[in-house]
């Protein structure tokens, strides 16, 4: 599937990025271009399933993401959000338009967009150091780069760890390593598929706060899918509002805060009635 | 955060040891308390004075109730199974005895005191066998021997026995080692390949359930002798639960592992060898155990029709001439290296799947 050929690696800005500076330069343009997508439902009829028998979960979709911009999706629970994200990860092609990594097509899964699942997915037979290792491992960096996974592991705070077990740890401190399992690889989009879901709510607060100093410091292009008004408003510049499914973009939503962010300014308070009212919770508010 | 995370896990970096069972040979003392500690005091061992004073009994009485004579002629050995029982009781007694301070013995002691009731219940059961064969002869003699004729046979033919199992270990060796690698390589194949699954399946769907017993006549006219016979077919017996359950827990592995290796930047062989497979491995100890129960039976098999050696050899020539005796040493000698094997097994899966321990518990 991944086809050494095409998955091109796009050079590095710089050879050594860890150390915390705001890097605007390793951020990637993502282009979403006119998308719809379908699922092909089973189980209907057989092998001549009509186009009445697919699901259609997007609809002429057009987003960009700028290098360097952390933007949110936000909507009814399956509108198609999640399967935005595997289209922009590569993991499977889109029905109809087109996808593009400064400007060229997303066809296969690269380890420059790397996805932080709702669960941490982490392999339970690895111990913690090894499956932050994973990535590098894969592309046969691990002998000349491993200092890379205690970096990413300092990063999260779990330098600790690196020699325990996943089935040892915490909801929050596996969430951790799976987000120093993808920012090991310098990814220079981060898709985030509802990272914070399962977590209890405390854990979540830190987690989102820790998740945008992370953005900053790396200075990666972000996208985050939540179903979380306020988390979408707390952490991204930009949140876009998609409709039922299919999805459509119903509104886009710009907060301009300066970073780091207080949750109780006025100013969110305001965009979260916008964003509840566009979810069709107006009145409830 | 640290500390919030050494709250959560406390004692994380060593890892926690599995329980040591009873067939766990090589496992530390149990309570691995160092000497300086004062540790509390273990309490006198009563079960083990108890095992001590049974195994008294039944050197007493089989030395001194006269055997009933049994026709032709006196049953040897009597006097050396006394003695032998006589040996573990005083060993018994040593054990229960033994101060703190006697380091190897207070070591042994610790282990063995699980074995307590055990060690009570099986010198009782020698002692009704005793008294229902020898001393009453209750059971009809040609088919029931008593205990020390079993001793006798293990003295006076260990060689051939030796022998006899060491060529069924080897036989049953070489055909589980080339049936577990066809096996678990044909199962990685059908759960990966749909070309692969979609030929091999419906063959092994089809002969997997026979008995490799079954083919056992039929598969002497194909091989040169009945030893490779032998092999192909415990080989067979392996490799069918191996490669279903291999090809199961292939099939079963969660798309999120490969989602979330392919986004890193995974190949194709990095799926299968670092992905599929490990996941797939619980799976695969299962199969190799259900494939041992069928290597045993085809081996045992294939010795009595065919091979002229091994345990099951043995045990068909014992009958030849009704040494009843020699049978039932045999079979004792098999269920030890059997159940020896499995245990290996265990070992190892539960060395090879350490990670796995505690998910249960979580």
């Amino acid at each position: 599937m991944v086809n050494t050929a095409t998955a091109t690696r796009v050079p590095q800005a710089t050879p050594q990025r860890f150390p915390p500076a705001a890097n605007a330069g390793a951020g990637a343009r993502i282009e979403v271009q006119g998308v719809s997508h379908w699922f092909a439902q089973r189980g209907q009829g057989g092998a001549g399933a009509s186009e009445a028998a697919r699901l259609q979960v997007i609809e002429a979709l057009d987003l960009e993401i700028a290098p360097g911009e952390f933007v949110a999706l936000l909507g009814p629970s399956g509108c198609g959000k999640s399967s935005l994200l595997r289209l922009v990860a590569g993991l499977e092609p889109a029905s109809a338009g087109q996808l593009l990594q400064d400007g060229k097509p997303i066809t296969d899964p690269d380890p420059s967009r790397i996805v932080v699942f709702q669960d941490p997915t982490l392999f339970p037979w690895r111990s913690v150091w090894d499956n932050v290792a994973l990535g590098l491992q894969a592309r046969g960096l691990l002998k000349t780069q491993g200092h890379r996974v205690d970096e990413a592991l300092a990063l999260v705070g779990l330098e600790a760890f690196a020699r325990a077990l996943p089935h040892e740890l915490s909801g929050g401190m596996a969430q951790r390593v799976a987000l120093a399992r993808a920012l090991v690889n310098d990814p220079r989009l981060l898709v985030l598929d509802e990272p914070l879901g399962k977590l209890d709510s405390l854990t979540r607060l830190t987690m989102q706060t820790e998740l945008v100093a992370l953005w900053q410091r790396q200075g990666f292009s972000a996208l985050l899918v939540t179903h979380d008004v306020e988390e979408a408003l707390f952490m991204a510049q930009r949140v876009v509002v998609f409709s039922e499914r299919p999805a459509r973009i119903r509104e886009v939503l710009v907060n301009d805060l300066p970073y780091p962010r207080h949750r109780g300014d006025p100013r969110l308070a305001e965009l979260r009635r916008q964003a509840l009212a566009l979810l069709g919770l107006g009145d409830s508010w | 955060m640290s500390t919030l995370a050494e709250h959560i896990l406390p004692g994380h970096p060593q890892r926690r040891r599995p329980d040591a069972g009873l067939l766990d040979t090589d496992a530390v003392p149990l309570v691995p308390a160092p000497a300086h500690v004062a540790a509390p005091r273990t309490p006198f061992w009563w079960q083990g004075t108890l095992a001590a004073l049974a195994w008294a009994l039944l050197a007493l009485l089989t030395h001194l109730w006269p055997n009933l004579p049994a026709g032709f002629t006196e049953w040897a050995y009597t006097t050396e199974f006394a003695l032998g029982a006589a040996g573990v009781s005083g060993l018994l007694w040593l054990l229960v005895l033994a101060p703190e301070s006697l380091q190897p013995l207070a070591q042994l002691r610790r282990r063995l005191r699980p074995a307590g009731p055990w060690l009570v219940a099986l010198a009782l059961g020698l002692a009704v066998w005793e008294v229902l064969t020898a001393k009453l002869g209750r059971l009809p003699t040609p088919f029931f021997a008593p205990p020390q004729a079993l001793v006798e046979v293990y003295a006076t033919d260990a060689e051939r026995l030796a022998e006899s199992a060491a060529n069924s270990l080897r036989l049953l060796a070489i055909g589980i080692g080339i049936g577990a690698l066809v096996g678990f390589a044909t199962g990685v194949l059908i759960g990966w390949s749909r070309a692969a699954s979609y030929w091999i399946h419906p063959v092994l769907r089809v002969l997997g359930p026979v008995p490799t017993t079954a083919l056992l006549p039929v598969s002497f006219y194909f091989f040169p002798s009945s030893w490779s016979t032998a092999v192909f077919l415990i080989a067979l017996g392996m490799a069918f639960p191996v490669a279903i359950l291999t090809w199961s827990g292939v099939a079963g592995v969660h798309k999120n592992f490969y989602d979330v290796a392919r986004t890193l930047g995974a190949s194709q062989w990095f799926l299968v060898l670092r992905v599929a497979i490990p996941a797939a491995l619980p799976q695969v100890f299962v199969g190799l155990f259900m494939g041992l129960g069928a290597a045993f039976s085809t081996l045992v098999v294939a010795e009595m029709l065919g091979v002229k050696s091994g345990l099951g050899w043995y045990l068909t020539w014992a009958q030849g001439w009704a040494a009843y005796p020699n049978m039932y040493a045999a079979l004792i000698l098999m269920a030890l290296l059997f159940s020896g094997v499995i245990s290996l097994l265990f070992a190892l899966r539960d060395r090879v799947l350490s990670w796995q321990k505690g998910t249960l518990k979580w």
